[in-house]
């Protein structure tokens, strides 16, 4: 059970041959074990899971039962959910418990899945590790000494160590698909606006984008089917026609064109990585796919943009938390503008302190032009480099990030080294691309590699009909890390 | 470029931030080499190029002007730091 797809749950699930309250007590005692050493969950809550668990139950006996109605998700700590504690990986919000659901929340919980926890992450999606949580680092379940990537760490490793069959994340600059890589798993961003971010704890408004880890491109698909759709309570959600993620999955891949940028090979890119997706290209070759050299000039420059665009729209965001309506408040203070600067300062930690004064200086007065619009400039031309692309070839294919997992502590005092760690991974959050890693090997110290595939605006079904395909062929999807207490 | 000590003081009180000297200090020295990875920017020649504020280029869709929330103050308030009355409480502004 625990290594059963989406799809074979649901079918145990309508076979009567377990029940949700069973699978639900399944994956909380897996968590109960594990959790102690990996942490990847800030919260669990038995009796909230077990009475979803109970409801889905009376859904399925009703024959009421959704593709998902009783399979256990978790959320990323960032989704609002009612009742439950949301913390964002903040102190700043280490007392609010939900008065709302996210629109995302409210999806999973219409289709009958039951919330099996919330998930660490770096504090407020800033990080590439998932240690800048304040409730601790989570650790990567192939080696508990490495980070398992971030910023949606917990959730990758959750869905790695069994915790749960699938897990929900944000990416803003790769926090879904650098921890799916680092973490062996699979993981989709899809194109900006497909996911409503309403109750989505905002990091940069014009990149941040929800989506779904699980141990497949078919589980995948499944989780985005319910995900997606349009919410006028999101300003930026898109207005489109349903569609099913999962239709193309066993397409043939004969003439596909697959993208390889030389950019993306070059320096900084790790030997044992290199070879591993190299390995993956010939795979897909071989599976019909046509290999076409293409070039992203613009996307060394895709680094710098972001931590322009990032933390300006973040020190906007962030300026929220006050002290006054919600979360923390510190203790001593002499009047309102002492509140606001002690709040601030004991309730955030040093990485979101960084990015909020990186935001509000790139924004200050007679700075601008040389940072925030040169950045969205320069913004364009990686979109138009895509867009070139584009014309050539159908999904444009290469590493998701140039190392595997390194050691807890290895970054942490070196931002800069930390933020090149998503050099493959944020040119598609700045254009708004889809984007999906899957694993495809294992690099030093037996350590996962990802593979990262960008395809154009609203292509999810053709990515994931890719990866499926990939993964019709290869068995790395499949592997579990093995030490874990099974 | 780079970041005086002051610069980053200023910041901070812009950002509503408390912030000590040695803090800033150390922070200083932070956001000066984050600052040389944004100077890459710099060298290229962006003339004549439109700015790209949003992945979607999308216009901003209008409602009705009609009520759609109900009234959640309570609810809303149960998780508020100090409060009284209906009201959030924070420290005396006004004489």
């Amino acid at each position: 059970m625990l290594n059963a797809s989406l799809k074979e749950l649901s079918a145990s699930l309508a076979a009567k041959k377990a029940s949700s309250v069973e699978l639900t007590r399944l994956f909380l005692g897996r968590i109960a074990k594990l959790n102690g050493l990996l942490n990847a969950f800030i919260t669990v809550d038995e009796e909230k899971s077990l009475a979803q668990a109970r409801a889905a139950d009376a859904l399925i006996a009703k024959g009421a039962a959704q593709p998902l109605t009783g399979i256990p998700v978790a959320h990323k700590d960032i989704f609002v959910a009612r009742d439950w504690l949301t913390t964002c990986g903040s102190k700043i919000l280490s007392n609010f418990v939900g008065p709302y659901d996210a629109h995302l929340i409210g999806r999973f919980n219409d289709a009958g899945a039951v919330l099996i926890g919330k998930t660490n992450m770096d504090e407020f999606a800033m990080g590439s590790s998932s240690e800048s949580s304040f409730y601790g680092p989570v650790k990567n379940p192939w080696n508990a000494d490495c980070v398992p990537g971030g910023s949606s760490g917990g959730s990758a490793a959750a869905v790695a160590a069994r915790m749960a069959p699938a897990a929900t994340g944000t990416d803003t600059g790769g926090s879904i698909r650098q921890p799916a890589a680092l973490s062996g798993v699979s993981g989709l961003k899809p194109t900006y606006g497909l996911v409503s971010r309403y109750g989505m704890i905002a990091f940069a408004s014009s990149l941040d984008q929800a989506g779904p880890f699980a141990k497949s491109a078919e589980d995948l698909a499944l989780l985005l089917n319910v995900m997606a759709g349009f919410d006028p309570r999101d300003s930026t959600s898109i207005e489109r026609e349903r569609e099913d993620y999962a239709r193309d999955l066993d397409r043939p891949l004969a003439g596909l064109r697959v993208g390889v940028p030389k950019e993306h090979f070059g320096e900084g890119l790790a030997a044992d990585v290199g070879a591993a997706v190299e390995a993956a290209l010939g795979k897909l070759e071989k599976l019909g796919a046509k290999r076409v050299p293409i070039e992203l000039p613009n996307s060394s420059l895709s680094v710098a943009a972001y931590y322009v665009i990032a933390p300006a729209e973040a020190s906007s965001n962030l300026s929220r938390f006050d002290g006054a309506r919600y979360g923390y408040r510190a203790k001593d203070y002499s009047d309102l503008a002492d509140m606001y600067r002690k709040t601030r300062a004991e309730g955030f930690g040093a990485e979101v302190r960084r990015r909020i004064l990186i935001g509000t200086y790139v924004l200050s007065h007679g700075y601008y032009d040389a940072y925030y619009l040169k950045a969205q400039k320069i913004r364009r031309l990686i979109a138009n480099d895509f867009a070139d692309a584009f014309k050539r070839c159908d999904l444009v294919i290469g590493p998701t990030s140039p190392t595997v997992a390194f050691r807890i502590g290895a970054k942490t005092s070196d931002p800069v080294q930390m933020y090149l760690n998503d050099i493959y991974t944020i040119p598609a959050n700045l254009a708004g691309l889809p984007a999906a890693s899957i694993p495809c090997g294992f690099g030093a110290g037996g350590l996962p590699v990802g593979l990262h595939l960008v395809g154009n605006y609203f292509s999810e079904a053709k990515i994931l009909n890719v990866a499926h395909r990939y993964q019709r062929e290869t068995d790395w999807h499949l592997r579990e890390p093995t030490g874990l207490a099974s | 470029m780079s970041l005086s000590l002051k610069e980053v003081l200023d910041v901070a009180a812009l950002a509503r931030i408390g912030i000590g000297e040695a803090e800033a200090r150390a922070v200083q020295a932070e956001l000066n080499r984050i600052f040389e990875l944004i100077g890459r920017m710099q060298k290229v020649d962006t003339e004549g190029v439109e700015p790209m504020t949003h992945a979607q280029g999308l216009a901003l869709r209008l409602r009705a002007d009609k009520v759609t929330e109900s009234d959640q103050r309570e609810l809303f308030q149960s998780i508020a730091p100090q409060t009284e009355a209906g009201l959030y409480l924070v420290p005396r502004v006004i004489e």
